[in-house]
């Protein structure tokens, strides 16, 4: 009786107690010292991978040179053009500048002279309009000459004070949090009406580069395919004493410098390097005739196909290796050609490291920055190029991290595509 | 084509070698004959050279000297796909990423039959070997002696003449073994297949084949069948390496009429069939099936010699008792008697009398 009511509770133990509550009791231990094994490694990625990009995701919708200052050795934080933003808030879009909102820009002026922030506010509103930095560094300087009534005063600085552009671009730097650096990053601004509207022809960059960084990365992707299949099929087949030598060759790259390997491509492929000497000296090509192998997309394409290929070529090793020669046996014995065998037997067989090897040199294409740096020239550089320029060049960060953020953003779609197509289980990196 | 014999030969080995190395002969001098509808197993120790020939019949190794005819026709220079061999792997080799129907219908589909026709002949296939449920598997889903069934159908679905197989069963265990020996050697003989089938498993060879050809060292040791190999075997590596064997050296003293007298190392004389020896002073050999020894002196014929043997262990084993002696000096020497009810049991440190019947005791090579 007893034991036909216990088989219809919870199982407990022996002594009573509910059997899952045991079993917790018994696991949590163990999950906690499996917990602290991996908790440096964790608090390592949080602080070192995580929080550097949430703070490049931050950057790019949030930038306060226009609305704070923060003194660098005493850390006193201001806020800066207090009177304009009220004025900004009282007065919808579109309104033209009155007296009132010159007298609150001459108030305004007289703080950025006493903390010293006239640059960091023109360079904020920089961003948005050019020639606008040079503009407040002057008001700047003048800010205590200035004297009723305020806006001839301005138009008696420079014309361009009543630039309806200008006022737009003072608008949008208002707030700290905006939207204006993603559309930077795909050639759009705010016109002074508030619409979005595309940037001049001459001007627009962003979204070529993006468009020459997908292209070439494909088509990197894809030489590095051609050439690492069949030296992985090798590798794979060859005896062992072989295949250890030819991986070395492989690996070779792995163990110089990045930086060696790409200076050395230099030497190759300038006009007087070795591949034109040769194709001169051989006489296929005329003295006058040097082919421009580099300082172009030619020279991008070669470099960084050479300096990938090894991330192709361990993905396919890795599915080539174990697929037994017996499946291209057994298809031939049973009336296949070699080559329907290589297309029905073995090649569907190591679509996971195609898929593998495409996806992480597609993804390490599409961020490299040395090496279409140095032979790229103006015609080969990649979106990551610009993204080096306004971190270090133009110090426009928010735009930097927009762009940034777009190619990650860009990245993970492909990702999910990849896995909507060929399913991220079938991966295989090695 | 002559009618003298040469015609009736399916499959042909005439005078094959074959070495991977230019160092080693991996296959010496073969000579074979199968005629069509055979049933012939390869068998030796691993490394005897079976795979190899059998991978030269396919057409993935190319013979280094001599030439092999399918049919009447040389096929040295025939590549595998146009050899119309059926194949069976040792690992089944089934196509991971197709589905069992799709395995199936792939040798159909390069040869482009149709899809209707194909569907049909699958299902045929897939019934023979009462798969017929699996079709929609992969082959992952699959136990090994499905899969097993399943490269024998995919083997059989093209209908080919010559089947092939390597060591099909060897990764099954003993009783999925038995049952699927039975099956092959079922639908060989029901579809008229010449079937090559190779093994290291003697009993396997003894129950399934027409013929046997015993392999060592790259060449054929002995061509016949099971029953002749396992009685009249032709040399001391056959008779050692087919069934249990007990063997006792010694030196020919008299020949002739197709018997002789061995003198053993300690002086007894024993009777034997001659057939590696041809004169007196020869050194061989002799091997006696362990069921061929008697007890019983009056089974023996008239003059029959006879040996003393100590007995070293009794094992009773149910059906039968396999009673360990020391004999001539050989302490292995092993006699397995029936259980019948008048049958002694022997007891350790005992010593009996053995002989046997001149026929059952053949004097070979002393190798
Ligand atoms: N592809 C090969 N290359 C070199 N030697 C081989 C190759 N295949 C087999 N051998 C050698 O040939 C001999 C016979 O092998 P094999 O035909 O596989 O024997 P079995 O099938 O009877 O075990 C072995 O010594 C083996 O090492
Ligand atoms: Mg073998």
């Amino acid at each position: 009786m007893t034991a036909e009511t216990g088989a219809q509770d919870a199982l407990v133990t022996a002594d009573g107690k509910p059997l899952k509550a045991a079993l917790r009791a018994a696991q949590a231990r163990s999950k906690r010292r499996a917990f602290y094994l991996v908790a440096p490694l964790l608090v390592f990625i949080l602080l070192t991978f995580v929080a550097p990009i949430l703070q490049m995701l931050h950057q790019s919708i949030h930038n306060d040179g226009f609305t704070m200052h923060e003194d660098v050795i005493s850390h006193e934080r201001t806020p800066l053009m207090v009177n304009l933003r009220q004025w900004f808030d009282e007065n919808p879009r579109g309104t033209a500048p009155d007296e009132a909102a010159y007298a609150a820009i001459a108030a305004d002026l007289l703080v950025l002279r006493e903390v010293k922030a006239g640059g960091q506010v023109g360079t904020r509103v920089n961003y948005e309009r050019s020639r606008s930095r040079s503009m407040f560094t002057k008001a700047v300087r003048r800010a205590e000459r200035l004297e009723p009534p305020f806006e001839a005063a301005f138009m008696d600085l420079d014309e361009d004070w009543a630039d309806p552009e200008l006022w737009a671009a003072m608008r949008s730097s208002a707030s700290a949090y905006t939207m204006n650096f993603y559309l930077a990053a795909i050639d759009k601004v705010r016109a002074p009406d508030g619409s979005i509207t595309n940037v001049d022809e001459d001007r627009a960059l962003y979204k070529k580069l993006f468009g020459r960084t997908l292209v070439l990365s494909l088509l990197i992707t894809f030489l590095t395919f051609v050439l690492a299949y069949p030296i992985a099929h090798l590798l794979a087949t060859l005896p062992l004493r072989y295949s250890n030598l030819l991986m070395i060759f492989v690996l070779l790259p792995f163990w110089t410098s990045l930086l060696v390997r790409t200076t050395s491509w230099m030497v190759l492929l300038q006009s007087q390097g070795v591949l034109n000497d040769a194709l001169v000296g051989s006489g296929i090509l005329a003295d006058e005739n040097r082919v421009q192998l580099m300082y172009n997309q030619a020279g991008t394409v070669i470099a960084m196909t050479h300096i990938l290929l090894p991330f192709m070529v361990l993905p396919l090793y890795s599915v080539m290796r174990p697929i037994n020669p017996s499946y291209v046996r057994a298809a031939r014995s049973l009336g296949a050609t070699s080559w329907t065998a290589f297309r029905r037997i073995y090649f569907p067989q190591t679509v996971p490291g195609i898929g593998a090897g495409a996806l992480l040199v597609f993804i390490l294409a599409v961020g490299y920055y040395i090496t279409p740096a140095l032979v790229g020239g103006a015609d080969g550089t990649l979106i990551s190029n610009l993204i080096a320029y306004h971190m270090t060049g133009s110090l426009n960060w928010s735009l930097a991290a927009a762009l940034a953020g777009m190619l990650l953003i860009g990245i993970l779609i492909l990702y999910w595509l990849y896995d909507l197509l060929v399913g991220i289980d079938n991966l295989k990196l090695g | 084509m002559t009618d003298n014999g040469q015609a009736e030969a399916f499959v042909e080995f005439d005078r094959v070698q074959k070495s991977y190395d230019g160092e080693v002969l991996v296959v010496k001098d073969l000579n074979l004959s199968m005629p069509k509808g055979e049933f012939l197993t390869m068998l030796g120790p691993s490394g005897s050279g079976k795979t190899t020939c059998l991978m030269m019949l396919a057409g993935f190794e190319t013979a280094t000297h001599g030439e092999i005819r399918l049919n009447g026709q040389e096929i040295n220079n025939i590549p595998p796909h146009k050899r119309g061999i059926g194949m069976v792997f040792q690992n089944y080799a089934l196509f991971p990423h197709m589905t069992v129907n799709e395995n199936l219908a792939f040798p159909l589909e390069v040869r482009g039959m149709g899809k209707s026709e194909r569907e049909a002949a699958v299902k045929r296939a897939l019934d023979m070997v009462q798969m017929g449920e699996f079709g929609n598997r992969r082959p992952a889903q699959l136990s090994g002696g499905q899969q097993q069934r399943i490269a024998l159908a995919r083997a059989l679905v093209f209908q080919p003449e010559l089947v092939l197989m390597d060591e099909p069963l060897g990764a099954l265990d003993k009783q999925l073994r038995e049952h699927m020996q039975f099956e092959i050697t079922r639908l060989a003989h029901e579809l008229g297949i010449t079937t090559v089938y190779v093994t290291h498993d003697q009993t396997e060879a003894l129950t399934m084949s027409d013929r046997v050809a015993v392999f060592n060292d790259g060449r054929i040791q002995q061509l016949a069948p099971p029953d002749q190999l396992y009685e009249q075997p032709d040399n001391s590596f056959v008779a050692q390496f087919i069934g249990e064997n007990n063997t006792l050296d010694g030196v020919v003293s008299e020949i002739g009429n197709g018997t002789a007298l061995v003198k053993l190392s300690d002086g007894s004389v024993i009777d034997a069939t001659p057939v590696n020896v041809s004169h007196a002073g020869e050194q061989t050999r002799v091997s006696i099936r362990p069921e061929r020894v008697e007890f019983d002196m009056s089974r023996l014929p008239e003059g029959a010699h006879t040996l003393k043997a100590e007995v070293k262990e009794f094992v009773y084993m149910g059906d039968i008792f396999r009673t360990r002696l020391s004999v001539a000096g050989n302490d292995d020497f092993i006699v397995k008697t029936r259980n019948a009810a008048d049958q002694v049991r022997l007891t350790p440190g005992q010593t009996v009398e053995i002989g046997w019947k001149p026929e059952d005791c053949r004097a070979l090579d002393a190798d």
